[in-house]
């Protein structure tokens, strides 16, 4: 039995009814999704716009809410990041490559590769104890910037290494069989092709693992940061020969989630005023290095296109 | 299997020997006997899936980068007589000597000129001066130079599919390769850049030995001065190109030359 082109007509309406009211569904939890994420954020800035100064950069937490800054928590966090970004990076780059490039594909390192998905999905705390029990523990690292940014460097290097192997996957195999059929050895072939043309994926899994790290607080505080500090610790950088001072690796620390933790915790309303421009400060750090993932993805892609 | 033999008044640059290729438990290739002449084409021709690429791997061990495949057999290279695919032979070597082109264009993501020095870094060629004179000769000899003189920096990707194939030959002519494989180089491309390659491919054999897959007869009719005829991993039939083509003795031969089946 044909239809009428009348059926037909009413047929294609209705299909069409469906369609709208699933872009309307969609479009409601967008919405919803938008709104909260803008309210929140609005919230945060208008409590704590009025607390951001020059001098809430350079003062060290202090009893008057007034005089409270973040001096102490913002150069924690950079140090312990440099700590975390110099363990994690090598280590996970290296790894990711190993396994991609260079391990045999045996029921072994399926094993090892299981493992790593499902440390990417271990709660943060368990990495604090993980950390707490080898670094202060074991190799008396101490309460320390070193023993804070490994334990975010554990933390982040499966992110780190998934990312590798991911960005290496991309890479076409016929572009290995060119570098090898013109008699490369492996390791041309990773450093000339492999690395550069996975370098732009790299970079963006490492500043994603580290955007997670500079927001951790469950295992640093398991590892013993301090909540209140009014030192910094010893510069990096010396004025006399050889330049370079590590001291500052066993130096105790706190970070900025642990500096707004504890404002919040006061019963103060100022205080939870100075938590919310902590949290401001917080929020762009980690807006600017997702906006630096999306930029060097976006130059990276530009250049490459399989 | 019948073989011509008036190939063997030339000199034979290399030559399989009772060759048979493995993909784990899958036998691929099975007891290929097969010369090749030097300074000629040899086209292998044959149905899908009959083993042409895998035969042609073999000549440059491209299948020693993937686990569990086998080799068993020689191939033996003049005029030394090493045996290319033997365990004792470093696939590196091989691939010094002997260079591929594959069947999809496939230049490195970098400029014109880093694709084509790319085989001389790898030897470790320094010296602009050596790099830049093999780069032209290079271009010259894939008939690209005077398209690409003036770009040379540009990216490679910004070519069109029949120039990347050119510029993928003369990557693998920077090198001086003793054979060069080619794996149906044209069949990515339009009818134009098809004639242009192949009028390379016969120029290219008063240098070097060609072997060449192609999926095409007219292609092998046309630039080849012989032909082999492969079916499901076995070597049918072998003999210069005018009597595979026009006088099989292999009635399976007839059949797929005419167009019967595959
Ligand atoms: N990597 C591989 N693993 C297992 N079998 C393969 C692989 N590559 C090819 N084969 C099989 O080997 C046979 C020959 O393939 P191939 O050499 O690609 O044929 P052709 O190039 O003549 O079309 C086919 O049956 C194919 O399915
Ligand atoms: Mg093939």
């Amino acid at each position: 039995m044909k239809e009428t082109l009348q059926e037909l007509k009413k047929k294609i309406a209705k299909r069409k009814f469906y369609n709208k009211i699933f872009a309307f569904i969609g479009f409601i939890s967008t919405t919803v999704g938008i709104i909260l994420l803008a309210v929140l954020f609005i919230d945060l800035a208008i409590d704590g716009a009025q607390r951001i100064s020059y001098k809430f950069f350079t003062s060290f937490p202090s009893r008057f809410p007034e005089e409270a800054g973040i001096l102490s928590a913002w150069v924690g966090t950079c140090l312990v990041m440099i700590v975390t970004a110099a363990a994690a990076v090598p280590l996970g780059v290296g790894a990711g490559i190993y396994l991609e490039e260079y391990a045999k594909k045996n029921w072994f390192t399926n094993l090892i590769e299981i493992n790593i998905n499902n440390l990417a999905g271990v709660p943060s705390i368990i990495y604090g104890l993980l950390a707490l029990g080898l670094f202060v523990y074991f190799f008396n690292f101490g309460e320390s910037v070193l023993t804070g940014g490994l334990a975010l460097a554990l933390l982040i290097l499966p992110i780190v290494i998934m990312a590798t192997r991911e960005a290496i996957r991309a890479i076409p195999n016929s572009m290995r069989e060119a570098a090898y059929a013109l008699g490369a050895t492996k390791w041309q072939t990773v450093k000339d092709h492999i690395i550069p043309y996975s370098i732009g994926g790299i970079l963006t899994g490492i500043i994603i693992g580290m955007s997670r790290a500079i927001g951790e607080t469950a295992p640093i505080i398991t590892v013993g940061a301090l909540t209140f500090i009014a030192f910094l610790p010893p510069s990096p950088i010396e004025p006399e020969f050889p330049f370079l001072n590590f001291k500052w690796l066993m130096a105790p620390f706190t970070v900025m989630p642990i500096q707004m933790f504890n404002w919040v915790s006061r019963p103060q309303q100022a205080f939870h005023l100075n938590a919310a421009a902590a949290g401001i400060v917080l929020l762009v750090m980690t807006l600017l290095m997702n906006a630096l993932a999306i930029y060097i993805r976006y130059k990276f892609r530009k250049k490459i296109k399989w | 299997m019948s073989t011509k033999t008036k190939q063997f008044n030339e000199i034979i640059k290399a030559e399989a020997k009772n060759l048979n290729f493995y993909y784990g438990d899958f036998h691929a290739l099975k007891g290929l006997d097969f010369k090749v002449s030097e300074k000629k084409v040899t086209a292998l021709i044959g149905p899908s899936g009959c083993g042409k690429t895998t035969f042609l791997r073999c000549f440059n061990r491209m299948h020693d980068l993937y686990p569990n495949n086998r080799y068993e057999g020689e191939i033996l290279m003049y005029p030394d007589e090493i045996n290319i695919v033997g365990d004792n032979i470093d696939p590196i070597e091989v691939r010094m000597r002997i260079s591929m082109v594959f069947q999809k264009p496939n230049p490195f993501p970098k400029t014109i000129y880093e694709n084509v020095a790319y085989g001389l870094r790898v030897r470790g060629i320094r010296g602009k001066d050596i790099i830049d004179e093999r780069v032209e000769k290079s271009l010259r000899g894939a008939a690209l130079w005077d398209e690409v003189k003036d770009r040379l920096h540009e990216h490679a990707f910004n070519m069109s599919g029949g120039q990347q194939q050119r510029l993928c030959i003369a990557r693998a002519l920077a090198t001086d390769p003793e054979i060069l494989l080619f794996d149906e180089p044209t069949s990515a491309l339009d009818p134009i850049a098809t004639s242009k390659v192949e009028e390379l491919i016969v120029e290219l054999k008063k240098v070097l030995t060609i072997l060449i897959v192609t999926h095409n007869m007219q292609q092998a009719a046309r630039i080849s001065d012989y032909t082999a005829f492969m079916y499901v991993g076995e070597l049918v039939e072998f003999g210069d190109t005018d009597t595979i083509f026009t006088a099989p003795t292999q009635k399976l031969t007839e059949e797929y030359i005419t167009g019967r089946f595959g």
